[in-house]
């Protein structure tokens, strides 16, 4: 435990030292709230709307949590695929990179124009963003395996699967992990985005909404909410690295000591 | 029948002719050590043996069968120990046998057996970050000779530590074959290790390469750290490193 709060109090500090600032700037010069709002006011709103805000947040989490679901399965399959097959390798690849360049502000919208307002145009919005680090760092955990230990095990007489499950999986793992990370923070803010273009209920909606009331200070709140949401799926991605990497902390403890 | 048998065989990849007429015969039981100077085709010919490929001309036959991975009658282990590290030392060791479609614990209840004999007992839960490097290598050879495949063969095995540990292990080799006489082809560049562990050292010349002497060991068994001083331990590995000088003068121009 000890070592995550050595890693916390740094940035906490330095959202303490910004928002201290933040609010003695808009106490001290009389800021009007609808303007910029003190952190104490969005907070204290934010707080008063508690219920609003929670039944807001949870179409949002359902739409990231399916989303990624759908990223995850989608990367999976395509990056075993590229794994095993050179031919999709070459033929797919290359527009997996070129599909990042599709800017999602204009197809999120079409999403919407095809699928209607509900869950799936949320989810593949969601999916879109996060799917490529995923599957090219899994692609590229799979093809980083040491060819001596194929080598071996392949002089063992074991097929292509038996060595793709005992050694491409497991080497590719800390690579996987890292696109987990960096997707899953993509994956919230898709979602919000998401429901920006067009939604019946989450917070992308929600902070549409209070912005043209002048709320602005439940639009901070609205955002803090999303931040939190995303800074805990980040926080899960290493209790689950944890469990199903455990081998990595008796390397961790091997050397340090 | 010779455990391993080299007929007349020629392994080209294109224009690069890399072994041409090698001929090599390993008896039951034997230790065999092939060296050559370095770039000298030691693993290209450790391929051949392994079954991992196919030589261009003459035939490398294992217990009178051609080498073939299918075959499975090599095990080889490699210079690096390849121990994985998401594997505890046990699953590690027992990798081999899952590989070749032994239940996964009837493979840990097999390697688990041989875990006192190789030193190593208290380490299967271990994981293999956590052992010295003779001990990794130690696991790696266990992990070789769980299989009880007739051939067991060592690419330059300990090349990868550091001097006083390999010494170590050299002596604790020669002591383990004594007890299981396993028949081994070590490929080393090594002379020392080679005139310490080998019943017949095969010297190769460089590329294309062929079998330039054969010499014999007349050191008695067990051997252990006195061979190291013994006058015929210092004559024979003159007489290998003749060889290897010998071939390499011939080409130098």
């Amino acid at each position: 435990m000890r070592p995550i709060l050595r890693s916390l109090w740094p940035p906490l500090l330095v959202l303490t030292v910004v928002l201290g600032g933040w609010q003695l700037y808009v106490t001290a010069a009389g800021v009007d709230p609808t303007t910029l709002p003190s952190p104490a006011r969005v907070v204290e709103q934010g707080w008063l709307n508690r219920q609003d805000l929670w039944d807001q947040t949870l179409p949002t989490l359902q739409e990231t949590l399916l989303g990624f679901a759908l990223s995850f399965a989608a990367a999976w399959l395509v990056a075993v695929l590229l794994d095993f097959s050179s031919a999709a390798r070459r033929g797919l690849y290359p527009l997996l990179v070129a599909s990042q360049t599709i800017p999602i502000v204009a197809v999120a919208p079409l999403l919407i124009i095809w699928f209607g307002f509900g869950l799936l145009p949320k989810m593949l919005v969601v999916t879109l963003t996060t799917f490529f680090p995923l599957a090219a760092n899994l692609a590229a955990g799979f093809a980083a395996t040491d060819r001596e230990a194929m080598r071996l095990l392949r002089s063992l007489g074991a097929g292509r699967w038996w060595t793709f499950r005992l050694v491409r999986v497991p080497s590719a793992m800390p690579y996987f992990f890292a696109g987990l990370r960096v997707s899953i923070t993509y994956a919230v803010v898709g979602a919000v985005f998401a429901e920006y273009a067009g939604a019946e209920a989450g917070l992308g909606i929600y902070m549409q909404a209070q912005k043209s009331a002048f709320r602005t200070d439940l639009v901070f709140a609205a955002v803090a909410v999303t931040a939190a949401l995303s800074i805990a799926l980040f926080g899960a991605t290493y209790l689950l690295q944890r469990l199903v990497l455990p081998w990595e902390r008796a390397l961790k403890e091997d050397r340090s000591s | 029948m010779s455990s391993l048998r080299i007929e007349g065989v020629g392994k080209s990849f294109g224009q690069l002719e890399v072994l041409r007429d090698l001929e090599l015969a390993v008896e039951p039981g034997e230790f065999a050590a092939v060296i050559g100077p370095s770039g000298s085709g030691k693993s290209t010919l450790f391929n051949l043996v392994s079954g991992l490929d196919r030589p261009t001309t003459g035939r490398v036959l294992v217990e009178g069968e051609p080498a073939g991975v299918e075959s499975g009658k090599v095990a080889y282990m490699p210079q690096k120990d390849l121990l994985f590290p998401w594997r505890t030392v046990l699953d590690n060791t027992a990798l081999g046998l899952e590989a070749q479609g032994v239940g996964k614990k009837e493979a840990r209840r097999r390697a688990d057996a041989l875990f006192a004999d190789f030193g190593l007992d208290g380490f299967q839960k271990a994981y293999p970050s956590q052992l010295s490097g003779g001990m990794r290598q130690r696991a790696a050879l266990l992990r070789t000779v769980v299989l009880e495949r007739p051939v067991l063969l060592l690419d330059e095995p300990f090349g990868a530590l550091d001097s006083l540990t390999r010494t170590e292990m050299q002596l604790w080799l020669a002591g383990m074959w004594q007890r299981h006489r396993w028949t081994v082809v070590l490929v080393t560049h090594d002379i020392r290790e080679a005139v310490l562990l080998a019943d017949t050292v095969h010297v190769l010349s460089p590329r294309p390469a062929t079998i330039v002497d054969r010499v014999e060991v007349p050191l008695a068994r067990p051997r252990g750290a006195d061979d190291f001083t013994d006058p015929d331990f210092a004559s024979t590995e003159r007489r290998v490193l003749d060889a290897l000088r010998g071939t390499t003068a011939v080409r130098t121009p």
